[in-house]
């Protein structure tokens, strides 16, 4: 059957509509429901669609795009101070993994090239599954996302020697058409070169001007253009398309226009990843799994359980809570996209024989699909274990009444939750980082894990009976979520927030939140005043110039408010703050020391 | 614990802008034996911590009010330390003996000058018809009261007059650490 690209797009499009809803209704996630409407309209579903292998290249350009965001998330410090994760971390994982796989395969009697390649191919994980299910349960920045994020970066770094080792071992070794060694070298540091340094030099400037230009399509454009031209550059100097991208959002992560990269490729990088997991779906080859399905799922059995064996094991020498272990285990426990490639290069070497290969990329396939079922078996059957001790104090509802929750505790929330306590106030927590949680239970505090955006954790929580909720959370996106879910579902109950910077405050004072507090306002105001201390102002009066620029500026972030309204059409949020504070600046000039030297002596 | 005898309790919202009374805050200062303790300087958030201020209280012969006269009475900072640190059975009350025989020396500025303090005047009433609050808690605490050292007319005063006030009050200090109890 002949399609058009139309016509494509609406399949695609219709069986993720379909599939994607109705699976999160089912609670079994949004991967799970992309690979099952690629099932569904893949060869051996309702043949909807023919060339698989083109869809799941294209698709690939997702998974760029996710490490482009999570690199623009990632400043160069910060990546530095991961390296030790990333390097000693990733390294034990890869090879722990492949040589427990390999041992396995020896054991059974498999020819050890193909055990080798099998083995190495199958210890990479799925970068698309584990980042996008820690990006939607907002656990990237616990012990175990972490931990997850730099193996996943090193998989990527590995994969490259690993796609270059499987023509040694082949029959074939069809030498490469490409330049010699150290030219390939040269090249490679040049082109990286020419990436950091263009990225500051030409990038940067290039991007204001088309902010300037205040077309917003334009700077879409841009962005796509310059994810797309990065990730050929290193697929052509012989780097995954994935790390050039992440290189290349780590050198833009300080820019000013990191936040309106992130919002104009963000859909771009959901639909493609969404395409890429209904392309997966479609590989799956039933023929090779109905020809042989025991050996294939004792193949997958076995594979899932000598992973999954490795990574609980190495979870606690990577410093991860109790609760997060299998979690951590199970995100990483699937073969990835990096299997299909080595696979295929394996094949066309002939190291294996093509059923060898097709039976491996199902088993890589599936095991993709059992990552979602773990989870969900995670969710309902480990984690309310795990918080077994937690529920049965929750229970105790007489106890929980009349208390104030506390929704964030990291650095911001554990003060107020600090100065509550000494006041003897009731306090209930939520928190995701197991490892703060911990600390807490040991001083009795009532601490709740998880997202505390979902409703079924505040009602847990106790926010029917809640006098106050103090929206410490760090995370803007995650706080306007909280703000939104209480006002729907406990429209009684007070909000207090803490507001990261002037745009967030108006966003919650859209949601109706009144008690609000800039998290730097309070704090900034206060060393100003020693300032105007060590300048000779007295105690007193730094403290009334204080007092006094602090009512002024309140009044002025409030007289700019409806401004902000009016300009959501704004090319750059960073634009956006800057323009408020100019308004600002212009209106604390105005407030002229109106003293006179008269009535005191 | 300063080892002082005279306790000077100076309390000026403004000082950066007082012409006498940071001159006699001066000139307390620059005495052996006088502490001169800045109330504003000290808390400006009116935060009063009790038990050191009963402290240097105790350790003190004499204790000076210093400030300038703010709607007849003293400045809010220095009420919320009378109302903070003279505590019942502390500073009065049964068994209170704390503060039992110190002196009490208010000194104080006015900006009117002395005649607008009559009947039929700006201020309707002579000036010592708003000392008894002063008086009166000087009288509860057991303190024996000192002749008020008062200037009129700090607005309009030539620096002659302020230096001879501020020797003068300089002098009334001096004298109580000679233990020339002259009254002051």
């Amino acid at each position: 059957m002949e399609h058009s690209l139309l016509t494509n797009a609406l399949i695609y499009l219709a069986a993720a509509v379909v599939a994607v809803p109705l699976a999160k209704r089912l609670g079994l996630g949004a991967v799970l429901g992309y690979l099952l409407a690629g099932m569904a309209i893949g060869p051996w579903g309702l043949k909807l669609i023919g060339d698989v292998e083109d869809i799941l290249h294209f698709s690939e350009f997702g998974v760029v795009l996710l490490l482009f965001l999570i690199g623009l998330e990632l400043e160069p410090d910060r990546l530095w101070s991961l390296r030790r994760q990333i390097f000693g971390w990733g390294m034990a994982q890869v090879l722990l993994v492949a040589a427990a796989l390999f041992g396995a395969a020896l054991l059974v009697g498999i020819d050890w090239r193909v055990a080798l390649i099998a083995s190495l191919g199958l210890s990479l994980s799925s970068t698309a599954i584990a980042l996008a299910t820690l990006g939607e349960r907002n656990l990237m920045q616990t012990p175990a996302g972490q931990a997850g994020f730099a193996l996943l970066l090193f998989q990527d770094i590995a994969a490259i020697p690993m796609i270059a080792l499987v023509p040694v071992l082949g029959v074939a070794v069809a030498d490469s058409a490409g330049p010699h060694g150290w030219q390939n070298a040269a090249r490679l540091a040049a082109v990286i070169a020419g990436v950091v340094v263009g990225g500051r030099y030409l990038v940067r400037p290039a991007l204001r001007i088309i902010a300037k230009a205040g077309m917003r399509e334009i700077f879409t454009a841009f962005a796509l253009l310059l994810v797309i031209a990065i990730s050929l550059l290193m697929q052509w100097v012989g780097l995954s398309m994935a790390l050039g991208a992440f290189m290349a959002g780590v050198l833009l992560a300080d820019s000013e226009y990191r936040h309106a990269l992130e919002t104009d490729l963000e859909p771009f990088k959901g639909l493609l990843l969404g395409l890429f997991f209904i392309a997966v779906g479609m590989s799956v080859d039933f023929g090779v799994f109905l020809s042989k399905p025991l050996l294939i799922l004792g193949l997958v059995l076995g594979f899932l359980a000598i992973k999954l064996a490795v990574l609980f094991l190495l979870s606690f020498r990577f410093g991860i809570a109790r609760g997060q272990r299998w979690l951590f285990a199970f995100l990483l426990s699937q073969g990835g996209e990096f299997a299909f490639v080595v696979f295929g290069a394996a094949a066309t070497a002939r190291v294996f024989a093509p059923e060898t290969g097709s039976m491996l990329v199902a088993v890589v396939a599936l095991s993709m699909v059992s990552t979602p079922l773990l989870l969900l078996f995670h969710d309902k059957v480990l984690e309310p274990r795990y918080r077994g001790q937690n529920k049965r104090e929750a229970d105790a509802i007489e106890d929980n009444e009349g208390h104030v929750i506390i929704a964030g505790f990291g650095r911001f929330g554990q003060i107020i939750g600090r100065l509550l306590n000494a006041n003897r106030v009731k306090l209930t927590i939520l928190d995701h980082d197991p490892d703060q949680i911990e600390l807490l239970r040991r001083f009795g505090f009532k601490v709740f894990y998880g997202d505390a955006t979902r409703v079924d954790l505040l009602t847990a929580a106790g926010a029917a009976k809640a006098r106050a909720l103090v929206l410490a959370i760090d995370d803007i996106d995650d706080s306007l979520a909280l703000a939104d879910a209480v006002r729907e579902n406990f429209p009684e109950l007070p909000i207090l927030a803490r507001a990261r910077n002037v745009t967030h405050l108006y966003q919650l004072m859209d949601r109706g939140v009144t008690v609000i507090e800039r998290e730097t306002f309070e704090s900034a105001l206060q060393l100003g005043r020693r300032v105007l201390g060590q300048l000779g102002f007295g105690a007193y009066r730094a403290r009334e110039a204080t007092l006094k620029f602090r009512e002024h500026n309140k009044n002025s972030v409030d007289a700019v408010y409806p401004f902000y309204k009016d300009r959501e059409q704004y090319v750059s949020m960073a634009k956006r703050a800057r323009d408020e504070l100019n308004e600002m600046f212009a209106r604390d000039l105005k407030n002229i020391d109106n003293e006179t030297d008269k009535g005191w002596d | 614990m300063p080892n002082h005898r005279i306790l000077v309790l100076y309390a000026h919202p403004a000082p950066h802008r007082s012409r006498i009374n940071r001159r006699l805050a001066e000139a307390a200062r620059s005495l052996d034996g006088v502490l001169l303790h800045d109330l504003y300087e000290t808390y400006p958030d009116f935060f009063i911590d009790v038990a050191r201020e009963q402290a240097l209280a105790e350790q003190a012969e004499l204790i000076v009010f210093l400030h300038p006269v703010r709607w007849y009475g003293m400045p809010s900072l220095l009420k919320e330390w009378v109302d903070a640190v003279l505590q019942p059975g502390w500073a009065y009350g049964p068994g209170a003996t704390a503060l039992r025989g110190k002196g009490y020396l208010l000194a104080v500025t006015t900006g009117s000058p002395e005649q607008t303090y009559a009947a039929g005047e700006r201020h309707g009433h002579p000036f010592e018809a708003f000392l008894p609050p002063f008086r009166q808690t000087a009288a509860l605490c057991g303190m024996r009261w000192l002749a008020p050292h008062i200037l009129h007319g700090a607005n309009s005063l030539d620096d002659a007059a302020v230096d001879a006030h501020v020797a003068a009050f300089r002098a009334r200090l001096l004298a109580h650490l000679e233990g020339r109890h002259d009254g002051a």
